[in-house]
């Protein structure tokens, strides 16, 4: 199955989601980097300076750990992890993030913009930036920098202006409006290095191809150790980038089946969560650039949504997987913040490994439904991001009181010094 | 009457027709209506009635919280085309919803073009619905003797601005600059050679919005462009001076 086959007249669509619903005042620069994506896309040369380029620079290929002592206490499935959080910067952002330097290198440009939720994406671009020489503007939601401060430090200290949106919800939508708002005004210079496998076409494809290396590696890795295929593989969706990564290694295996696990939130009901497929409070619209199923009102009208990982707090999803959860091809889950919290102290304590909170909503349903498996069969679930960043959101989640007492004696020596 | 002849009709007495801007329910629908009252008073010709979005990405910092407080306060797609009903029915201008795709799509394409005709509107502007995806809604529009409005832009290369022109219908929007809505664009060489280019592949008439604050835009414009569309500037000055400045401002963009 290769879904990028387009058929005529329907580029960029996946079934009926995707599309390009942009200004016309892009339309130009849209035309340029879809065909400078064609371009590379076709240019084996550019796939390879890509894969070189994280082996040198982001330790690729990150390896897949079996998780024996989880798999031995759950007394089901053998569970195997992808090791994506082993990147520089610390997520799978940073594969797309040097694939779309490269472009924009091809494009000639020489200035940055992006959104960023969690921040690992606006980390990544900066430090790319930093690399390459650009100029480097990070959008990020007013209530994401206050939860996500660890990153916003590094940006800064990378070089990258980051601007704190106060508009709207104040989360990665809003991030991703101001970024529109930027491009349509600098467009000559910029490239917009959209984080995502969402917005207009071609970046649903564009940033599906660069995270189709975590799939790719994943393959090889786990076919190696096990001597087979996974029986099922699962991975985080928050616009879908890593699970597509992961997915694209297994798409055309008929008996691995793909889950993805979005953000619950509080739950079914409370209309407080992230889940567009997993729940039934979706429906089909149009923003940010693209058809897909949005959280929204019977008007059109954005919902409000949360998660307590800014990396999912997002009102669409990816249009191929909406696309791909209509035809069946992939099943979507949730993970509540509860169910989160709990797997992360559980994967602490009896693996050593410290999952992002995005990460973690994979492995929640992992568990859960490894625990269920045979013992012969296998599953491997992608930690796309290590958790150090959530420092502050997990020291409240485990009310931590040596942490507490840590910061309030840094508030005081800080206070002291201004003084 | 059809915007075309609507916009051919006014253009007899005057050479540059203006067209004005109000975010419907912001700041609410009351001062909507006073502000229309001082418009149609100083002889504004069409007025855009913007159904407000969550995601409004093609406007500037005053156009954003004006629909997100609209939005706030609980406006809906109903009372908006209420307003829109009672608005045309009032006044000399013609009308014409502007807004975002979803707001349609979520509605239903054909529904919105029958509404938008029952509320006595002529056309409309969705600047994130390109041309490639506006068959259907175009073809409904046409049957519904309802213009959709195309945006030309600086960056349209000639190839695009013949495709954009033959499906304009009733006029062009031509976007004086890059950017979104709000900051002031400087008329120059630049904005008359896009209306030049634009005329090049439509016949129909022609006006130029962002960044148009003063009557010395609006003499610039004359004898290049057909109407002037004005929106930020208006709202700014309602919201800094209320009905007085208003009042104010037209007298001077309409001297
Ligand atoms: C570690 C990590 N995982 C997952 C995500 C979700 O994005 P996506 O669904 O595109 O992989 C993010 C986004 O910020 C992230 O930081």
């Amino acid at each position: 199955m290769d879904i990028f086959d387009f058929s005529d007249g329907r580029e960029g669509y996946y079934g009926e989601y995707g599309g390009v619903f942009l200004p016309e005042i892009l339309h130009a620069t849209i035309e340029e980097l879809l065909e400078c994506f064609r371009e590379c896309k076709a240019d084996p040369k550019f796939w390879q300076d890509y894969v070189s380029l994280l082996q040198n620079y982001s330790g690729r290929p990150t390896p897949v750990t079996y998780l024996e002592n989880l798999s031995r206490e759950l007394g089901g499935a053998q569970i195997y992890v992808k090791r994506d959080d082993l990147n520089h910067t610390g997520s799978h952002k940073v594969n797309n993030v040097m694939g779309q330097g490269l472009l924009t290198q091809r494009l000639g440009k020489k200035r940055v913009i992006a959104e960023t939720g969690a921040g690992q994406h606006g980390f990544a671009t900066a430090t790319m930036a930093a690399k390459f020489g650009f100029d480097c503007k990070i959008y990020m939601g007013a209530v994401d920098v206050a939860r996500q401060r660890p990153n916003v430090f590094w940006m800064e200290n990378l070089g990258a202006e980051v601007i704190a949106v106060e508009d709207g919800q104040k989360t990665l939508k809003d991030a991703v409006n101001e970024c529109m708002r930027d491009w349509v005004t600098n467009m000559a210079d910029t490239h917009y290095i959209l984080g995502t496998a969402c917005g207009p076409h071609p970046f649903p494809e564009m940033v599906s191809w660069f995270q189709s290396i975590i799939g790719m590696e994943a393959r090889e890795q786990i076919v190696a150790q096990t001597g087979r295929l996974p029986n099922r593989v699962y991975a985080c969706v928050g616009g879908g980038s890593n699970a597509m990564g992961l997915f694209q290694g297994f798409f055309d295996e008929p008996n691995v089946e793909l889950i993805g696990c979005e953000a619950g939130g509080e739950g079914v009901g409370s209309y407080m969560h992230s889940a567009r497929l997993a729940y039934d409070d979706a429906s089909v619209g149009v923003a940010q650039g693209y058809k897909t199923y949005f959280l929204q009102n019977d008007e059109g009208n954005m919902s409000e949504t949360h998660s307590v990982a800014a990396g999912l707090d997002y009102i669409g999803v990816n249009p191929i997987f909406s696309y791909l959860h209509d035809q069946g091809k992939v099943r979507f889950e949730a993970a509540t913040d509860a169910e989160v919290k709990e797997t992360l102290k559980l994967t602490m304590r009896t693996e050593g490994l410290i999952p992002a909170l995005e990460s973690t909503h994979g492995f929640v349903v992992a568990l859960k439904e490894a625990a269920t498996m045979a013992k012969d069969e296998i599953v491997l679930v992608n930690m796309s991001g290590r958790g150090d960043k959530d420092i502050f959101t997990i020291a409240d989640a485990l009310d931590d009181a040596k942490w507490k007492s840590f910061i309030c004696g840094k508030a005081d020596q800080y206070r002291a010094e201004k003084k | 009457m059809g915007l075309e002849a609507f916009i051919a009709e006014r253009k007899q007495d005057k050479d540059l027709l203006v067209m004005a801007h109000v975010v419907c329910g912001y700041p609410s629908f009351e001062d909507n209506m006073q502000e229309l009252e001082i418009m149609a008073e100083a002889g504004v010709d069409l007025v855009e009635l913007q159904f407000p979005f969550s995601e409004p990405s093609a406007d500037g910092p005053l156009f954003v919280r004006a629909n997100e407080q609209s939005l706030k306060a609980g406006t809906t797609v109903d009372q908006c085309f209420e307003f829109m009903a009672k608005v045309s029915a009032r006044f000399p201008f013609k009308v014409l919803m502007m807004g975002y795709y979803n707001t349609v799509f979520k509605m239903g394409e054909e529904l919105f073009v029958q509404r938008l005709r029952e509320a006595g509107g002529v056309g409309y502007i969705l600047p994130d619905l390109p041309v490639e995806e506006s068959a259907n809604l175009h073809q409904l529009s046409a049957d519904a003797g309802i213009e959709p409005i195309i945006l030309m832009t600086p960056t349209s290369s000639d190839k695009r601005l013949a495709q954009l022109g033959a499906a304009s219908r009733g006029m062009v929007y031509a976007v004086a600059r890059k950017g979104v809505t709000g900051s002031k664009t400087n008329m120059g060489d630049d904005v008359i050679a896009l209306i030049d280019r634009c005329r090049q592949h439509t016949n129909v008439p022609i006006g130029v919005g962002f960044g148009i604050t003063s009557k010395a835009d609006m003499d610039f414009l004359r004898g290049s462009a057909d109407l002037a569309i004005v929106g930020t500037a208006a709202l700014q000055t309602w919201e800094d001076s209320g009905a007085e400045g208003l009042k104010a401002f037209f007298a001077d963009l309409l001297a």
